[in-house]
């Protein structure tokens, strides 16, 4: 880590504006490979282009430089297959939270996995071995992102003028916005104001050498977005529009418009996933529950319902960065109201798929599992898991306020969020009196985004996880379910079969399927406290669930259907790698869970964060199991 | 520049190395990028290069005793192998390591036992010839590096 250290420095030294004047030399690379051969390989390469190049072997800490130093690199070249995070998942994040040009690069050069790059938001994807040749010009890719947003921004200005005078409904916001929408560029609620912001509002030309602002997309500001987007209706939504409704200062109609650019590719991408989930859950029913695959898939659409996790509030020292990290990966989930027709037919697939991500199987696309039951809900209200979910999805202004909540308990407040835990939720009540278990949950929660990441890492190193997808099967409706308890935990396995016969009367929003992060006690406290206050039964019961912390969620005949929670600490032998920096899971987490909320209604924010969040961050630490089908080297994980 | 008979040796064993297939014209990427901000480059990142492969093989291997038939797993470490031996230009490992997908891709576990035997034995070699062309090399001097021939 020397060496890293010490290119930070030089990153940190020469990383400000610099650069600028004699673009592309000088550009700041990011360059993410686990592979130390090639990694080697790509700085010297990057170097010869005259960039400024910063390496680092693990995607958790290419995300914290990232994050830390938001205006000091102008592009990212990451490998696609990394032990701890999937780079399709460090891909998405990147372009959503820091809106960087990423480049993919691969051994792998097979068109699905192409596309897989292109459709998360790659701005290129190179073979490996890398030639200097492709490198010499990767600089524009830089130049292109900023020639775009300044368009954006000016297409932007006319549609104002236009939209002003059609507009009715938004008549008052749009009018009311209008000044404010003009320049400020600044952050949301972080407060992390760059020199430049004021400056670049709202300038177009120049834009390679330029450097914007980055707005941060807080939770509370994606909700805002969502909740914009939703009432205008996904294909009416323009960025004028969204931003007048949104009502939020320092945010520019260009911020919006990108924001939104990104939301529709994930929404799309969401879709085909969808699409490609619901035909593998249909067989599900067929499947043995040795058949990981298909567990997986099935998983991963059970988990997609909505999986509620107590929200840890975090005792994050950033708690604005956490906000606005979380409020990212949120950003697909947010989406997805009912008002939106996807996936009308999939009603299962999707309550399948939400669940699968919550059990956190190799299940690459953890926003996929949490849109899937938004999805259906809207338009269907199928029986068993997936009508659970869409029952209480019932309509966007509900969940656009029950937002608020899951918001709230984001507040670095463990006190906070509990309490939201115990007044909204009526099901808690009956775990309130495990009291002792939820100041647990401010720790855990700390330590959830390594619990997931390693959860899923562990995952995917392990072929019984799978079964995870069969157990997320409600007992009652699906006859797998009852096959599949087996391959719950020995603990599970029993406690599921008293859930499940004893048909508690657990709140129907999904337990958002705790992750266990970071040190094993934490996770294994996490997981129980997660469990206890998912389960009303479970919780004494699920001491240790190591791999199988289930979490049942109530279908809607009433009958509990076990989720898969996650606990990574215990599963699997080797350490649980913990992420590196919890933070960043953390806002993922949290950004779902408030998804989540919003999803799923008032009932689930009881839930507290939704599993959603667990989802995305599963998803995101997770290689995509559908890609490769193939758990990790457990030899490999490896947190920085 | 004269040619010592060093560094006639050390061209004489790149040459071969190139030849029998045993390297890529990557390598000479690799040799490209040497200069004199870092005048051992091409050593150390074979260097690290076998330090790497030789942990993703032990990985491989272990992977298939305790996992056995679990093509999948092993799909995925191969593949990490494999960029790995491409971005060095071992084009003889790169072909096995290929070699030793498909077959697992075909599921067949006696195949993939075989092809991994390869690999190892290809490893070794590789490593062997490289380790003795890098001593010629050092042994020449460094006017070596600067008369070495292109495009081998």
């Amino acid at each position: 880590m020397t060496v890293e250290e010490v290119k930070l420095q030089a990153a940190k030294a020469n990383g400000g504006h610099g650069a600028k004047d004699q673009f592309p030399v000088g550009m700041r690379v990011l360059a993410v490979d686990d592979d130390p051969t090639c990694l080697k390989l790509l700085e010297k390469l990057l170097q010869h282009c005259e960039y400024h190049v910063t390496t680092t072997g693990q995607a958790a800490t290419a995300l914290k430089l990232l994050r830390e130093k938001k205006d000091q690199f102008d592009l990212v070249i990451s490998d696609v297959h990394m032990p701890d995070m999937d780079g399709f998942k460090l891909l998405e994040l990147v372009g959503l939270e820091m809106d960087l040009p990423v480049i993919m690069l691969s051994a792998n050069g097979e068109t699905q996995t192409v596309m897989k790059g292109i459709t998360h938001g790659a701005c290129d994807y190179l073979l490996k071995p890398v030639r200097i040749e492709q490198l010499r010009t990767i600089w524009q890719h830089v130049v292109r992102r900023r020639s775009c947003d300044a368009k954006n921004n000016g297409n932007d200005n006319d549609d104002s003028g236009k939209k002003l005078q059609v507009v009715s409904a938004e008549g008052d916001n749009g009018g009311g916005n209008r000044n404010k929408r003009t320049s400020r560029r600044g952050r949301d609620d972080n407060g992390d104001d760059s020199d430049d912001s004021d400056e670049n509002s709202n300038e177009n030309g120049d834009s390679s050498t330029q450097k914007k602002p980055r707005v941060v997309w807080s939770v509370e500001l994606h909700r805002k977005f969502v909740a914009s987007v939703n009432q205008l209706g996904i294909d009416k939504a323009v960025p004028k529009k969204i931003l007048d409704l949104m009502n939020v200062e320092n945010i520019t109609r260009e911020n919006v418009a990108s924001h939104l650019q990104k939301y529709r590719l994930y929404l799309k991408r969401l879709s085909a996933d969808a699409s490609r989930q619901a035909n593998l859950t249909a067989a599900f029913g067929g499947r043995s529950p040795a058949y990981v695959n298909m567990g997986l898939d099935a998983f991963r659409q059970y988990n997609a319902y909505g999986r509620y996790r107590p929200v840890p509030t975090t005792n994050h020292s950033q708690p604005n960065n956490l906000l606005a990290r979380m409020n990212s990966p949120a950003f697909g989930m947010h989406g997805l109201l009912p008002s939106q027709p996807f996936q009308i037919g999939h009603t299962q697939n999707n309550l399948s798929t939400s669940l699968g991500n919550a059990g956190g199987m190799n299940n690459g696309n953890l926003i996929r599992g949490a849109h899937m039951p938004l999805q259906d809900t809207s338009k269907c209200f199928p029986t068993g898991p997936s009508g659970n979910s869409f029952a209480n999805i019932s309509n966007s202004t509900q969940l656009v306020t029950t937002n608020n909540l899951p918001l709230q308990s984001l507040e670095p407040s463990n006190q906070q969020h509990l309490g939201r835990l115990h007044s909204s939720a009526d099901p808690f009540n009956s775990f309130v009196g495990e009291s002792p278990q939820f100041p647990d949950l401010g720790r855990c929660n700390t330590t959830w985004p390594t619990a997931v990441s390693s959860s899923n890492v562990q995952e995917l190193g392990q072929k019984d996880r799978i079964v995870n997808g069969p157990k997320l099967e409600p007992l009652s409706s699906f006859t797998e379910a009852s096959s599949q308890i087996p391959l719950l935990g020995n603990e599970t396995q029993s406690q599921v079969a008293s859930l499940a016969s004893n048909g508690l009367p657990m709140p129907f929003t999904q337990e958002a399927v705790p992750f266990a992060y970071g040190s094993s006690t934490n996770s294994r406290e996490m997981l129980n406290n997660n469990l206890a206050l998912s389960n009303s039964g479970i919780n004494s019961s699920l001491p240790n669930l190591h791999i199988d912390g289930s979490v049942f969620e109530r279908n809607i005949d009433g009958s509990v259907v076990p989720r898969q929670t996650l606990d990574r600490s215990n599963s699997g032998g080797g350490g649980v790698p913990p992420l590196q920096d919890g933070r960043i899971d953390h806002q993922v987490v949290n950004s779902h869970l408030n998804y989540n909320n919003e999803l799923m209604g008032t009932s689930r924010l009881q839930r507290g964060l939704s599993g959603g969040l667990d989802d995305i961050v599963v998803d995101m630490f997770r290689p995509d199991r559908a890609d490769n089908g193939v758990p990790f080297i457990d030899g490999d994980w490896e947190l920085v | 520049m004269e040619y010592s008979n060093l560094q006639r040796q050390a061209a004489s064993l790149k040459k071969s190395l190139f030849d029998q297939g045993y390297l890529d014209e990557q390598f000479c990427q690799i040799e490209y990028l040497q200069d004199e901000a870092s005048p051992n480059f091409t050593e150390e990142v074979v260097s690290l290069f076998f330090e790497n492969s030789t942990r993703l093989m032990t990985n491989i291997e272990q992977a298939m005793e305790k996992n056995p038939r679990d093509f999948s797993r092993w799909d995925v470490n191969m593949q990490q192998l494999k960029g790995s031996c491409s971005s060095i230009g071992a084009s003889r490992m790169k072909n096995e390591c290929t070699s030793f997908r498909n077959i697992c891709g075909d599921e067949n576990a006696e195949g993939c036992m075989r092809s991994f035997q390869n690999l190892k034995r290809e490893h070794g070699v590789l490593r062997q010839k490289l380790e003795s062309y890098f001593q010629v090399l050092r042994q020449a001097g460094p006017a070596v590096t600067a008369a070495r021939p292109r495009g081998m």
